[in-house]
């Protein structure tokens, strides 16, 4: 579907590094608004599902001159070259799939039989499987939202951008007679909920949306941007060493980036 | 027809091939993928008509407006609610995982008794009927008398009032308030201004912030409003400067971090204060006792030897604060859930004063206590301290509300200790917490998302604002209403109240202002603060760093608890989706893990992930080693917020059992006027 300038929509995230306090209210948002299941310890992050996870990075110098920074980390959505997203590429059953429509990496549970091929080809460590059936304890099961389906064991599962909301926005502006979406429509659970304001989230193609002119920002950068991955999650900050932490650089190579764009 | 070899092999690879070129593999494939998802207990959340419902969050003293998705009669969601004048919009991970409170194992879900034959905290509990056990209190309280106290987290607000008329009913001045910055807050106000307030801070207007180790990213104040109130500043470019001994959240995301020996937060505050005075820098008048202390002892070379912190960057930060506009200095330690020391409040209140920013835009706001509740005859406020652990202390009952003392006091064995002198405790909570669990009698609360209480001043709001918290769903268990309850106490024991339920309490309190207030779930007033004396009186006789707990030569080290958003480090317990958010830097497996400096580390031969044993002259534990640099060498920072204790149920695996709490290994350190100031305590390292 095209929107008014007749270019497809991308929907995309920036997120402002300088704003973010890593308070990891994202994290819970999408946890709750998804249904995203729990164990008893969930301390070994590589098995703990976590949509939306916050990242911890540091200039790596001594006391005083530390410094820290969070990274929130939801599923990049990459759009490759044509929507050929690493994940995409390798999943054999058609489980999860790029949407021309609005630039969204579908992850379809009941299609998925688990192979982990998709795990292996993300380079953000945005997917996860599920080792364990998930078990709500005693009458906690009364707060699954019924607009997404409860995963099982044996299948992988990521952030679908809130694509329930997505879908229940189109609805209700079918309803109205409208084809278009306002910015504020549609938005993820974590941007919604982030007390600081340090998600923004809409159309990447449409200049009406924030994101459009954010993006353009010449602090804002993308994870891993040269492995072609093309992600549709932009950061932005202020911080040298936190941009340069985007990507991996060989000795004196971000240095003649840097004076390249002088 | 003979079937050799040959054919036999060829009409194999055929059949073979064929399968493959056909549907079936992929069909079966598909389905089984379906198949094995179809269990009869993965739950598939039942669909129906979606609504919203507004209330206030209680989870923490910031008082946030909600708004609660349902479905049908569920709730399934919580989300920050738009245009409060709190929160506006935003949401804290504690406040959105509420519907794991409600919902989860943690829950009291009757009244219960501890059974004769079972000592406290042995979790052996007989279920009786409300009607046993309220005249089971009733009595038990009338043999009490005015040896009954009552300690809960908040003393403002219509069920506080109640409990305090209750004890005026029975003679007894005993209400007790969890200590809190809240403390140091109130005492500095009621003695610089003149008048009982607490303390409200213009975040939004400041255009320079000086943050004396307040957690302003931590869980300080109204949490999410200082979280907005920090986008706020980095938009329009405010500078923060943040002072203490740990590279917190709240250092890393500010302008300047300025590492100061721990607990010297105040001489830092005073050597400014220095030379704003001296250089001519300040902008309003304050008592000459406070300039001739400050000029006399507090120049940038004696305040540089005991803050470790330069002369020059101490004059720095005093001309760039004195050119700033509007000027704001903030304190309270982390979240402020332990008081800070009287003159360390005074100093940073001095700042303020001296810049002439006291309840002006931008600055320091004395708000006066709330006086709605017309009915309350009683205003008796004790300290814990004395009540508790104090020489002639001879309680004979305890009533337990909204406080979880046995987790959130420092010295929990001396809290337990105290515990154990009161004949009879009653809890009112609404989960099975450390003290719920270490009571004779629990009279559960309904939880705070099925019920009515009004929410007065939200911590650290600088305006008069009394939010209305109201059930979202219908109470899901055998739970009484803690207003209810206490009314019917009263009555029983013969108090003069003239209200039979909590609600008719509730809207008789608010009388015509009632229908605005249900509506809009906020009721603001208007305020005009009168002006400053500029009368500052340090206490002479406490000039001096806060002395810790433990000699040095025994206890080489400074142990100092640090509050993350991710650990609510409250009398709440964590709910399992806030566990786990918690890094693997904070908690491994089971094991609670130390912040520790390499250098520190490398004279104890230690390496990340090592395990060591952590003593304090209060107490000891196994810690696991997580080498940061963004600790000062000497000094150990452990998280607050962990280690609570199995409760009933044993389906609390999400949360008990997990580290340590900090509070085992804290003592305290009372200032002359009575807070403890304790910021740490003396702790020594071993390799484990």
């Amino acid at each position: 579907m095209k929107n008014e300038q007749g270019k497809p929509k991308k929907y995309g995230m920036v997120v402002d590094l300088d704003k973010c306090t890593g308070c990891g209210a994202c994290m819970v948002a999408c946890m709750s608004e998804n249904n995203v299941p729990f164990k008893a310890d969930e301390s070994n992050k590589r098995d703990s599902i976590t949509w939306m996870r916050v990242y911890k990075i540091t200039n790596g110098k001594p006391f005083p001159d530390t410094e820290n920074c969070f990274l929130p980390r939801p599923c990049m959505h990459c759009e490759g070259q044509h929507g050929h997203s690493p994940c995409v590429s390798v999943c054999p059953a058609t489980a999860t799939d790029y949407s021309t429509e609005t630039g969204i990496v579908s992850q379809i549970y009941t299609r998925c039989f688990g192979c982990r091929y998709c795990m292996g080809a993300c380079p953000y460590h945005a997917r996860h499987f599920n080792w364990w059936d998930p078990v709500w304890p005693d009458g906690m099961e009364k707060s699954l939202s019924p607009n997404v389906s409860v995963r099982m064991r044996g299948i992988v599962e990521k952030c679908s951008f809130c694509f329930h909301r997505y879908q229940a926005a189109m609805d209700k502006a079918m309803m109205e007679g409208r084809k278009e979406l306002e910015e504020s429509e549609y938005q993820t659970s974590c941007t919604q909920a982030c007390p600081s304001g340090a998600i923004t989230f809409g159309d990447l193609n449409n200049p009406k949306h924030a994101v459009y002119e954010l993006k353009k920002n010449p602090n804002a950068f993308r994870l891993l941007e040269r492995l072609g991955t093309n992600p549709k999650v932009y950061y932005v900050s202020s911080r040298e060493w936190v941009r340069r932490a985007g990507d991996n650089y060989i000795k004196g190579e971000w240095e003649n980036k840097q004076n390249a764009k002088k | 027809m003979k079937i050799d070899r040959r054919s036999f092999l060829s009409l194999g690879v055929g059949f073979g091939a064929g399968i493959a070129l056909s549907p079936l593999p992929w069909k079966l494939t598909d389905d089984s993928s379906i198949w094995t998802q179809m269990w009869p207990w993965t739950p598939v959340p039942e669909r129906g008509e979606s609504r919203y419902v507004n209330s206030v969050c209680t989870l923490c003293p910031g008082g946030c407006g909600i708004s609660v998705r349902k479905v049908e009669d569920r709730a399934v969601k919580i989300e920050g609610q738009k245009g409060h004048p709190v929160s506006n919009g935003g949401i804290c991970l504690l406040g959105l995982s509420g519907l794991q409170l409600l919902y989860g194992p943690y829950r009291v879900k009757y009244p219960m008794k501890r059974r004769e034959d079972a000592k406290r905290g042995q979790g052996k509990w007989q279920k009786i009927s409300w009607d046993e056990a309220m005249s089971e209190v009733a009595k038990k309280l009338g043999d009490a008398k005015d040896k009954t106290a009552c300690i809960m987290d908040s003393d403002k607000g219509t069920v506080p009032q109640l409990f305090k008329t209750l004890l005026t009913g029975l003679g007894s001045p005993n209400f007790m308030r969890t200590p809190s910055v809240e403390d140091s807050f109130e005492l500095a106000l009621l003695k610089t201004c003149g008048y009982p307030a607490s303390a409200g801070f213009d975040l939004e207007n400041a255009d320079f912030v000086l943050s004396f180790g307040a957690g302003l990213l931590e869980g300080w104040g109204a949490p999410v409003r200082t979280f907005k109130a920090n986008s706020l500043w980095k938009d329009k470019k405010v500078p923060v400067i943040q002072i203490e001994p740990r590279l917190s959240n709240t250092a890393a995301k500010s302008d300047k971090w300025i590492p100061v020996n721990p607990g010297t937060e105040s001489e830092l505050a005073l050597g400014i204060a220095h030379v704003l005075i001296k250089e001519g820098l300040a902008k309003a008048e304050v008592s000459d006792s406070f300039k001739k202390i400050v000029s006399e002892g507090y120049a940038p070379d004696t305040v540089a030897r005991i803050t470790g912190v330069e002369a020059g960057v101490i004059v720095g930060l005093a001309k760039s604060f004195a050119a700033a506009s509007k000027p704001l200095a903030l304190c309270g330690r982390g979240k402020g859930a332990t008081p800070i020391s009287l003159n360390e409040t005074l100093a940073v209140y001095a700042l303020n004063a001296l810049m002439g920013n006291i309840n002006q835009e931008g600055g320091l706001f004395a708000v006066p206590q709330p006086d709605y509740i017309k009915w309350a005859k009683t205003n008796s406020n004790a300290s814990v301290s004395k009540l508790l652990y104090g020489k002639d202390a001879s309680l004979k009952a305890l009533l337990v509300a909204n406080a979880n003392p046995l987790y959130s006091l420092p010295d929990t064995q001396a809290v337990k200790t105290a515990l154990d002198k009161i004949p009879f405790i009653v809890s009112f909570s609404s989960y099975m917490d450390e003290t719920a669990q270490y009571a004779d009698i629990i009279l559960p609360n309904h939880c705070y998302l099925e019920r009515y209480e009004d929410v007065p001043a939200p911590a650290g709001y600088h305006k008069p604002l009394i939010g209305l918290s109201r059930p979202v769903v219908k109470p899901q268990f055998n739970t009484k209403h803690t207003g209810d309850v206490v009314i019917a106490i009263a009555k029983a024991m013969g108090a003069e109240l003239p209200y039979d339920s909590y609600e008719t309490c509730l809207k008789e309190t608010f009388g015509d202002t009632w229908e605005a207030f249900q509506k809009d779930g906020v009721l603001t007033a208007d305020f005009t603060p009168p002006a400053p004396s500029g009368k500052i009186e340090l206490n002479e006789t406490s000039l001096k760093p806060v002395a810790l707990e433990g000699e040095s030569s025994a206890f080489p080290l400074v142990l100092v608890p640090f509050d993350s958003m991710r650990l609510s480090g409250s009398s709440i317990g964590e709910p399992p989706f806030v566990i786990k958010t918690v890094d693997d830097t904070i908690l491994f497996k089971n094991d609670i893990c130390i912040e520790i400096n390499p250098k520190t580390a490398q004279s104890y031969n230690l390496s990340d992930g090592k395990y060591a044993r952590l003593t304090t002259p209060k107490g000891s534990a196994k810690v696991r080693v997580h080498l940061y640099e963004g600790i000062m060498p000497g000094v150990i920072a452990m998280p607050r917020g962990l280690g609570h204790t199995p409760g009933f149920t044993g389906n609390d695996k999400y949360l008990a059992g997990k580290g340590v709490n900090v509070n085992e290994l804290m003592g305290s350190a009372e200032c002359p006027d009575g807070l403890n100031a304790a910021y740490g305590i003396r702790a020594k390292l071993e390799r484990a």
